[in-house]
């Protein structure tokens, strides 16, 4: 995939985003360029807003400064007379419904079968016929390693079930890019590769991913590239092969120091 | 499969063999309800003060059975109404624009305030304060008026004094109901593409309803006792229908038992409905609440012997997640 990343268009891109929560400074700041097919992991010690990032890129929080671009569509805002200001709900919901997310507490739909949960999108938002939309989900959990739970309910199936579930739920609208926040991080440790997995062989799908994680051996094989966050701001960025080979700030060189030291607790230490 | 193991003094140990324990406390106590019921049904069948025979008599008398109709109605359209209105002043009070909030609060600070009797008789004497009601281009010409007087009989005024007082109350429920769904699951169908109105008919109201059915469900049968207050501007109800009785015959106790049958007879039946739709609504949430054993039975009661549930199929997957785990914040 590397090969072809220079010629590659830049589907999602952040310009000196920035955000506030009261007082926090959560997003300080951040640029972020995403090329087509691209598996971009972002990094960073607890706080440092990697989440926060996420989720204005999904428009699930506003944000107080920068700009954000889908495909070279200003989200959230739109040009009028000269000067911009936010977009209609319809418009935002439109622009939402290119982007996937998956959510590190999978938020699957508990009131609804496995089936429903992946087939309700494409379905009520999408336009999709229904039997198209069933095919589809019953093809993508198929892929997922759950053909056979298209009937349970979520609270059925284990945690790492669930997050396969969600994932499936995140592809079947054929999303441009798909954001991934900490999707192993309430998983018990012997369910963590099962959903590895499964993003692995998406991401060798070609389909543009945005992940947040604290797991650096998926970040190291699977990544295209690497972000480094820390205080709301990008420290340091690069192809994934030199970002843990030869990092080049000090911040980012004492962050993955302590991962080698096999400590997945030292990402609790603020940087 | 089993290879019973041996105690100390060389028995050898199954437990599916264990008598069942003696509980003195549990005689005692069952023996004392036993003996206070008993006393109430002789109370019942014994005094003739009671007259069962007049009961019986007027129970299914026209006059009662169209009291119970008109009570069963104002009952139902009181509470279809009210849960449609509570759930739009509910959705007011969580919207984020603040003059929206501002009049749904205040809705609600007004009409769960006044007693609902007062209520009651100020919309029957509305046309005392309103003569005309106008429908029109507001401070500009008229496009409707009627007379207050035809509009408001006691049937319309009833309706709309118990569904605004039912409307504050339900939208209360639906409001907590509301924020018991995890924000996550908003996110998820806002992530999505979900529309706001969307998100709150297909994700957040179905999900809500497993904590508003069961105070939807007092609210149902308050309602239902409720509709007596209707007897004050003189609505055929099924309590004024038995004053109607009495006040000729002077059978008073009888008849208010005939009302009293009536109203349990009909409140069971609303808590039995009532169960089988929090069953519903409670699907996909705990698969235990249906399988697990049953207790309180006379036997178990005094032995604590609880019938061994059904071993669950499969291996317990999903019930033990532990999602605080990746919770730093
Ligand atoms: N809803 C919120 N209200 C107030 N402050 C918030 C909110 N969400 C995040 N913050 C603050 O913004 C900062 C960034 O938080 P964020 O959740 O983005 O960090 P993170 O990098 O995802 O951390 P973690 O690895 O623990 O998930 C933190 O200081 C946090 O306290
Ligand atoms: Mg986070």
């Amino acid at each position: 995939m590397s090969a072809s990343n220079t010629e590659s268009r830049t589907v999602l891109e952040a310009l000196g985003v920035t955000k506030r929560f009261g007082e926090t400074l959560a997003l300080d700041g951040v640029d972020l360029s995403v090329s087509e097919g691209d598996v971009v992991a972002i990094l960073g010690p607890s706080g440092s807003g990697k989440s926060t990032l996420v989720r204005c890129l999904h428009q699930l929080e506003s944000i107080d400064g920068g700009a954000m671009y889908l495909d070279g569509e200003l989200l959230g805002f739109e040009e009028h007379r000269g000067g911009i200001r936010p977009r209609s709900d319809r418009q935002i919901e439109r622009q939402r419904r290119q982007m996937g997310m998956v959510f590190q507490q999978f938020n699957l739909f508990p009131h609804w079968s496995v089936l429903r949960n992946i087939t309700e999108a494409p379905v009520k938002v999408h336009g999709v016929p229904m039997a198209e939309a069933r095919a589809r989900a019953l093809e993508l959990l198929d892929r997922v390693g759950l053909a056979d739970k298209a009937d349970a309910h979520p609270r059925q199936l284990s945690g790492g079930q669930q997050q396969r579930v969600a994932i499936a739920r995140a592809v079947a609208p054929n999303p441009r890019v798909i954001l991934f926040d900490e999707p192993t991080s309430a998983l018990d440790p012997e369910l963590v590769d099962e959903v590895l997995a499964v993003m692995k062989s998406l991401a060798s799908t070609g389909i543009t991913m945005v992940v947040v994680t604290h797991e650096m051996a998926f970040a190291r094989e699977v990544a295209d590239r690497c972000v480094f966050m820390a205080g709301g701001r990008v420290i340091e960025e690069g192809a994934s092969a030199e970002f843990f080979t030869q990092p080049r700030t000090e911040r980012l060189r004492s962050f993955l120091s302590r991962y080698s030291e096999g400590q997945r607790e030292g990402e609790e230490v603020q940087a | 499969m089993t290879t019973p193991s041996s105690t100390s003094a060389g028995l050898t140990v199954d437990v599916a063999n264990a008598r069942p324990r003696f509980r003195p406390w549990r005689v005692v106590g069952g023996t004392i309800i036993a003996i206070i019921l008993l006393q109430v049904v002789v109370f019942l069948v014994t005094n003739e003060r009671l007259e069962w025979d007049v009961v019986a008599q007027y129970l299914f008398d026209p006059t009662v059975l169209s009291g119970l109709a008109m009570t069963i109605f104002l009952t139902i359209v009181g509470m279809v109404i009210g849960s449609v209105l509570g759930t739009v002043i509910a959705a007011g009070q969580l919207s984020d624009f603040a003059p929206v909030r501002w009049i749904c609060q205040l809705y609600v600070g007004i009409f769960r305030g006044i007693p609902p009797l007062v209520q009651l008789i100020f919309w029957f004497n509305l046309a005392y304060l309103v003569p005309r009601i106008t429908i029109g281009v507001p401070f500009g010409p008229e496009l409707y008026s009627w007379s207050a007087n035809d509009l408001i009989s006691p049937l319309t005024a009833a309706i709309i004094g118990l569904s605004l007082h039912e409307g504050a109350y339900m939208s209360e429920i639906v409001r907590s109901g509301i924020l018991a769904v995890d924000p996550g699951q908003r996110d998820a169908a806002k992530a999505m593409g979900f529309s706001g109105r969307q998100t709150f008919m297909r994700v957040v109201l179905p999900q809500s309803m497993r904590v508003i059915i069961p105070p939807t469900g007092s609210q149902f049968i308050a309602l239902l006792k409720g509709t007596s207050l209707v007897s004050v501007i003189a609505m055929g109800d099924l309590l004024h229908s038995v004053q109607v009785i009495y006040n000729r015959t002077y059978q008073v106790v009888p008849l208010l038992l005939v009302a009293v049958v009536w109203y349990l007879f009909v409140v069971t039946l609303l808590t039995m409905g009532q169960r089988r739709i929090e069953r519903y609504f409670g699907r996909g949430y705990d698969r235990a609440a249906t399988t697990a054993p049953r207790t309180g039975s006379i036997r178990t009661m005094l032995t604590g012997a609880v019938p061994l549930p059904e071993p669950a199929g499969g291996r317990g997957v999903g019930r033990g997640r532990r999602t605080t785990k990746g919770d730093r914040r």
